[in-house]
């Protein structure tokens, strides 16, 4: 608690949000210092001077090829799937109104998973390595139809609140009905699949940084760029949001027409990125929260700040996920679940005891 | 004359809820709006500033009317407390005060917007409050921190919406004295929704009874006399006065 006395209050609330600015600036250094760290480590260690000579352009061929075509696609796709899966949930959180809300809150992720257990079963893409690793013969296809899967979820979703008029609590129990509906679909159809068939469904689940390469890293970046531009034009809408729906019109704000945009653009961001990459628990849902802990609730430091937490945490967590068993490396998604889980919960007793 | 409300009517699908209501308001002025529970008093005052949207009549301020301009311009000019009051919990006293010049801001508050809010905090006492969160405040420091984000709002007219409601004795008085205190330094008028008849005698200029999706009764506080208070409110009172201050003491 602070006590302001004197006069200076404007400058000792500039102060305040310069400590923001400044905590945004470390989570920045150490992003980039882990980046570097998770370049270096793996089954094959490369020093900082090899990593400096290859992004040079002046390596070895074997040094050449993993951080051109493995590593680098990786970190860059954890550390936009971070952004946009952390910023997204601190958007949902405020157009919901639900501090539960995630960016799988509205069925996305399950629509997703339906989406590519059809394609799955439609057209039998699915085999085993002689090693007996599972792969996804024909992953495109895999991703247009998971992504198609998701953009249903959200138009119904979206299309009960605009044209029934859903109240937020309302779409988030309507997006209960659609996982849960979309999650009997999928175990309908892992019913009637084969040994294979089943075993690329499921393994398509598991949220797994290592499956896009530059072209993926590419479209997911724009995707990306654009939705949080658009989420730091919102941020004072998203304040006022945050004050309830009678004082945010009072103040100016068309709150449907935030909302909707603002579930919009969070959705599509999201859907990008579970298309890609499958399920990455717990980051869009904890992310937003442990930044509100850190520098509080206001929107124009909550969506930068939040996208470096989310950037960072699944950095970290890819980075632990890759050395963990290595030579395995296990899919993230796994390791978010099982890290985000607890923290969650410990979150929860600090907020609400 | 600053407010002029103008035949305003409005329904529910299933429900008329207000008919043809007509008053003005001058500057400065507090005017408490009265009636039972469900008579329509909270639904006026969304009307007035278009939270919701009347089928039928306007509002006009200095003469310019509201269903002519957007929502930004008429935040500029109107400022509204409800009656489920809140705040973004993680947010500061400062930053929620500063959100009232959201009608203001282009791009990102400006020197000027940041001096304003620190003036009204200043004008309210709740400068110690400034830099501490919102879910660290009690009620009657929260509904400080709502009217003042209001007054950033720079409005002529303020709406408040049971603005002593949940309060204890000493902040239903600490805020009342406040709204008055406002209207006639700052010239700003008010027009409030409340229950305590007492409280809305001693700090209101002018009374409005709704009865029957109707204005019953309009005028000073005459108009707060046993046969009106049985009419509107179904109850047996009669009004004394205690130090040139009406008050209404129920049977």
């Amino acid at each position: 608690m602070k006590n302001i006395t004197d006069k200076n209050l404007t400058e000792q609330y500039i102060k305040l949000n310069q400590k923001k600015v400044l905590i945004g600036g470390l989570l920045l250094i150490l992003l980039c210092l882990f980046s570097l760290l998770s370049l270096s480590i793996g089954g094959y260690k490369l020093t900082l001077a090899e990593i400096y000579q290859t992004l040079i352009g002046r390596s070895s061929s074997s040094a050449d090829l993993i951080i051109w075509n493995i590593r680098l696609p990786r970190i860059f796709a954890a550390l936009i799937a971070g952004i946009s899966l952390s910023v997204s949930g601190a958007v949902m959180q405020c157009t919901l109104r639900n501090p539960l809300a995630s960016p799988y809150t509205i069925g996305i992720s399950h629509g997703a998973m339906f989406g590519a257990a059809l394609a799955i079963i439609l057209f039998g893409i699915g085999g085993a390595e002689s090693t007996g690793k599972i792969f996804i013969s024909s992953p495109y296809l895999v991703t247009v139809f998971a992504f198609l899967g998701s953009l249903i979820a959200v138009s119904v979703i979206l299309l009960l609140a605009k044209i029934k008029s859903f109240a937020p609590e309302a779409i988030v129990l309507a997006g209960v009905a659609m996982s849960s509906l979309f999650t009997a679909g999928t175990m309908l159809m892992q019913y009637f699949a084969n040994d294979l068939q089943l075993a690329a469904m499921v393994y398509w689940t598991f949220g797994d940084l290592g499956r896009p390469n530059w072209p993926e890293v590419g479209l997911m970046s724009i995707v990306m760029l654009l939705s949080i531009a658009y989420f730091i034009y919102q941020r004072w809408e998203y304040n006022a949001l945050e004050s309830g729906e009678e004082s945010a019109k009072s103040l100016g704000v068309n709150t449907e027409k935030t909302r909707l945009l603002g579930m919009l653009v969070a959705s599509i961001l999201v859907s990008i990125n579970v298309s890609f990459l499958g399920i990455i628990g717990f980051v869009g849902l904890i992310c937003p929260h442990l930044v509100r802990i850190l520098i509080g609730g206001d929107y124009r430091y909550l969506i930068p700040i939040s996208a470096l937490m989310g950037a960072l945490l699944l950095l970290i967590s890819d980075t632990v996920a890759r050395i963990i068993i290595s030579p395995l490396v296990l899919p993230v998604g796994i390791l978010t679940s099982f890290m985000g889980a607890p923290i969650f919960l410990y979150l929860l007793i600090k907020r609400y005891r | 004359m600053i407010l002029n409300v103008d035949g305003i009517e409005f329904s529910y699908p299933s429900k008329n809820v207000l008919k043809n209501i007509k008053f003005s308001v001058n500057r400065g002025e507090v005017v408490s709006i009265l009636g039972i529970n469900g008579a329509g008093k909270s639904t006026l005052l969304k009307c007035i500033n278009r939270i919701l949207k009347p089928q039928k009549g306007t509002v006009f301020i200095d003469e310019f009317d509201l269903k002519k301009l957007n929502s930004k311009k008429i935040a500029q000019k109107m400022a509204y407390v409800p009656q489920n009051i809140a705040g973004n919990n993680f947010m500061t006293v400062f930053d929620t005060v500063l959100l009232g010049r959201k009608p203001y801001i282009e791009w990102d508050a400006t020197e000027k917007d940041l001096e304003i809010t620190g003036n009204i905090l200043k004008l309210m006492q709740l400068e110690k409050y400034a830099l501490r969160n919102v879910f660290e405040l009690s009620g009657g420091e929260l509904q400080k921190v709502i009217i003042a984000r209001a007054l950033v709002q720079e409005p002529r007219v303020l709406l408040l919406d049971e603005p002593a409601n949940n309060l204890d004795l000493k902040n239903q008085l600490e805020v009342m004295k406040l709204i008055g205190n406002i209207s006639k330094t700052q010239n700003i008028s008010a027009i409030m929704v409340i229950h305590d008849l007492n409280l809305a005698l001693r700090f209101s200029d002018k009374f409005i009874m709704l009865k029957d999706e109707k204005i019953f009764s309009e005028g000073d506080s005459e108009i707060i006399n046993s046969q009106n208070i049985k009419e509107v409110f179904n109850v047996k009172a009669y009004v004394d006065k205690y130090n040139d201050i009406p008050i209404v003491v129920l049977a």
